[in-house]
């Protein structure tokens, strides 16, 4: 990291990422960050294939909090309905490539789920924002539709709902779904359960840095204008519908993409993922990390789930619960904020200036 | 004629329903800004409470109710002083470190429903553990009413008249006692009520414990009809949610009118099509509503009163 002060073009680049909308604009946080990504890359080597399944799962998750941290984070719309958009990707990428079971069929079930996912946000983003309704009703709204899409998959079994060979199964779900496989035949890329978890975190690494890009952007400060204010935003000629309704999208496309990989992942769709439990489940990442944070979002994602899965007794839910209301309560800026303005400079006084504080934020900020 | 009878059931079974589900919480939304997600886990308590003290203790099924609604008051109360105020712990915060921990969640609707969500997963996960996945339940009072080869629970659609009963009871209050102007003056200026006397806190603390003793009703009332298990909030939640958005600020003459509307729709839906379109119907009105009158139905009369007062 010191040798970076005569390189420019290492400043340039860290210059597109960095920004007051984003924690960690130091060559110390780059190091840590790389620290954190090689601490999960070497993940499978160290705990086997198994592990990496099981992880993967939560990689995939990740993109779902990083979904609401977007939209609600950096631009004030509460939404209790990623795991619509969630579910949708993955229900249209389960009947896309049980009916095509070749790898360009796969892959286009992957765009097509990616897509529908997004256009559903559209559409209902489309409807709300255009449609005048705000705050709290815009929450209210999307809880409704998680419901209403929870009622209406329960009741899909039988032969009615069966489009071409696949089958939606009503409460039992959709089995068979295939695993990934991208490109062509001949041509195409297959994934086991290690190459899968490198795959997801690669994208995970990239779709993070994509999105610390755009909240660091131009049009990042008028997302964030937005949340702020939404009035005085509209006063300086920005058109907040368009600003919502484009950030609800591509939100419902980062759900898109978590939808396909828990699909692909685990084979299977149900109506479960509509089910109010797991529909909470973004917020309380996204809350208990940070919302204003997107490392916060993927942080907590990776904590609270690694938390959940190794609690599997009856109390795993009472302490995910109780997280959320000590958080909400007691630290409303979540951790990763926390961490950044009081934890860092509080072991920089104490520890004083040496590059000795980093032990103590990398376990904070990596696993 | 058979049919008509049939959907004229169906319609106070619904409006009861409705009714019951969302008055606790459209008082507390109302009048506190706080959007309380643990609304059904509250029903859920009254129903276990009222459940337990009928079996358990051997109290008949009145005086179990009271204890239901009781229990379910008092419950809110704690609540309401530990997190939705902070009393509790920024008072040992006070003493301890000499300065405030929690901000009280007063009109912070997103952060009021993310936190009592938080509630509603421990007491969900509580009562599982405490009474296991389902507890053995109360039967069903006062039989049927049969009528050429149909049959509807007498219970379920008398619930329509103490429905209304509560409603009264809420207009009552709030229209001619001294909490209820005390409640009033809060929602409308709460920074003028405290500055001509009135102890806002306590406003809330008394609102908050009314509109949770309501939900506590709410789930004895419908103890008896229901399976006992943790997750039943759950199913008055849809109910709940869609009446207070439909219905709009105005707590009484919204909730009337929501529980009317939508009573309405989904007995007619359901008698035409079955119970789960009737749902989807429900739904479906939601957005709707919410789409066309953001303010519900009360915030739109009231915007055309003053419309007309202004003249024109």
């Amino acid at each position: 990291m010191a040798a970076a002060s005569e390189d420019s073009a290492l400043d340039r680049v860290l210059a597109r990422f960095e920004g007051p909308n984003t924690v960690g604009n130091s060559y110390r946080f780059w190091a840590l960050f790389l620290a954190g990504t090689l601490a999960l890359a070497s993940g499978p080597i160290l705990f086997g294939p198994y592990w990496a399944f099981q992880s993967s799962l939560f990689l995939v998750y990740a993109f779902l909090a990083l979904s609401l941290s977007v939209v609600w984070g950096y631009t004030g719309v509460l939404s209790f309905g990623q795991v619509v958009f969630f579910g949708i990707a993955g229900y249209t990428f389960g009947v896309v490539s049980v009916n095509f079971g070749t790898p360009l069929g796969i892959t286009g079930g992957v765009l097509t789920g990616v897509l529908a996912g997004a256009l559903a946000a559209g559409v209902l983003g489309y409807f709300m924002f255009y449609g005048g309704v705000r705050n709290v009703y815009v929450t209210i709204i999307t809880l409704v539709s998680t419901l209403v899409l929870h009622t209406f998959m329960a009741q899909t079994a039988g032969d009615k709902w069966t489009i071409g060979e696949a089958a939606l199964g009503g409460f039992n779900g959709m089995p068979t779904i295939p695993n990934l496989a991208l490109g062509v035949e001949g041509a195409a890329l297959t994934f086991g359960d290690v190459t899968f978890y490198y795959f997801v975190l690669g994208l995970l690494v990239a779709t993070y840095l994509g999105l610390r890009a755009l909240v660091n952007s131009d049009y990042g400060r008028v997302m964030v204008a937005v949340r702020e204010d939404e009035d005085r935003t509209r006063m300086f000629g920005y058109d907040v519908r368009r600003v919502k309704l484009a950030v609800f999208t591509l939100g419902g496309a980062l759900a898109g993409v978590a939808g396909v990989l828990n699909a692909t992942l685990n084979n299977y769709m149900s109506p479960g993922v509509f089910e109010l439990t797991f529909a909470s489940l973004p917020v309380i990442w996204v809350s208990v990390g940070g919302r204003k944070s997107l490392l916060g979002a993927v942080v907590a994602t990776l904590a609270i789930e690694f938390l959940r899965f190794s609690l599997t007794g009856e109390l795993a839910f009472i302490i995910v619960g109780v997280l959320l209301l000590v958080f909400i309560l007691g630290l409303p800026g979540g951790l990763v904020p926390w961490a950044d303005e009081r934890l860092v400079p509080w072991l920089e006084r104490t520890v004083g200036s040496g590059g000795a504080s980093t032990p103590a934020t990398t376990t904070e900020e990596s696993d | 004629m058979v049919n008509g009878l049939n959907l004229l059931f169906q319609f106070l079974d619904s409006f009861a329903f409705i009714v019951l589900a969302a008055a606790g919480l459209a008082i507390i939304f109302g009048i506190m800004g706080v959007i309380n997600l643990a609304h059904g886990e509250f029903i859920m308590v009254g129903a276990y409470a009222t459940t337990l003290a009928n079996i358990e203790y051997g109290l008949p099924l009145p005086a179990a109710m009271l204890a239901g609604v009781l229990v379910t008051a008092l419950f809110g109360l704690v609540v309401e002083r530990v997190i939705i105020s902070g009393w509790l712990p920024n008072t040992i915060g006070q003493l301890t470190l000499g300065r405030n921990v929690i901000e009280p969640l007063y009109d912070r609707l997103a952060d009021s429903m993310v936190a009592t969500w938080g509630l509603s997963l421990v007491m969900v996960q509580g009562v599982r553990i405490l009474y296991g996945n389902s507890l053995d339940q109360i039967g069903t009072p006062l039989g049927n009413i049969a009528y050429s080869g149909f049959t509807y629970s007498t219970y379920r659609v008398s619930l329509a008249g103490v429905a209304l009963a509560v409603l009264l009871v809420t207009f009552l209050v709030f229209r001619y006692t001294e909490y209820g102007m005390r409640a009033r003056a809060t929602i409308q200026d709460e920074d003028t009520a405290r500055a001509m006397g009135v102890d806002t806190e306590r406003t809330y603390m008394t609102t908050f414990a009314i509109g949770s003793g309501l939900a506590g009703l709410t789930g004895a009332l419908y103890a008896p009809t229901i399976t006992m298990v943790p997750g039943l909030g759950s199913s008055f939640l849809v109910e709940a949610f869609v009446a207070v958005v439909v219905g709009g600020p105005s707590v009484v003459l919204g909730t009337t009118l929501a529980g009317g509307l939508l009573g309405t729709i989904n007995a007619v839906f359901s008698n035409v099509y079955g119970t789960f379109v009737g749902r989807i119907a429900l739904l479906v009105t939601a957005i709707v509503m919410i789409r066309f009158l953001p303010e519900g139905i009360t915030g739109f009369v009231e915007r055309v009163r003053e419309r007309r007062q202004e003249g024109v």
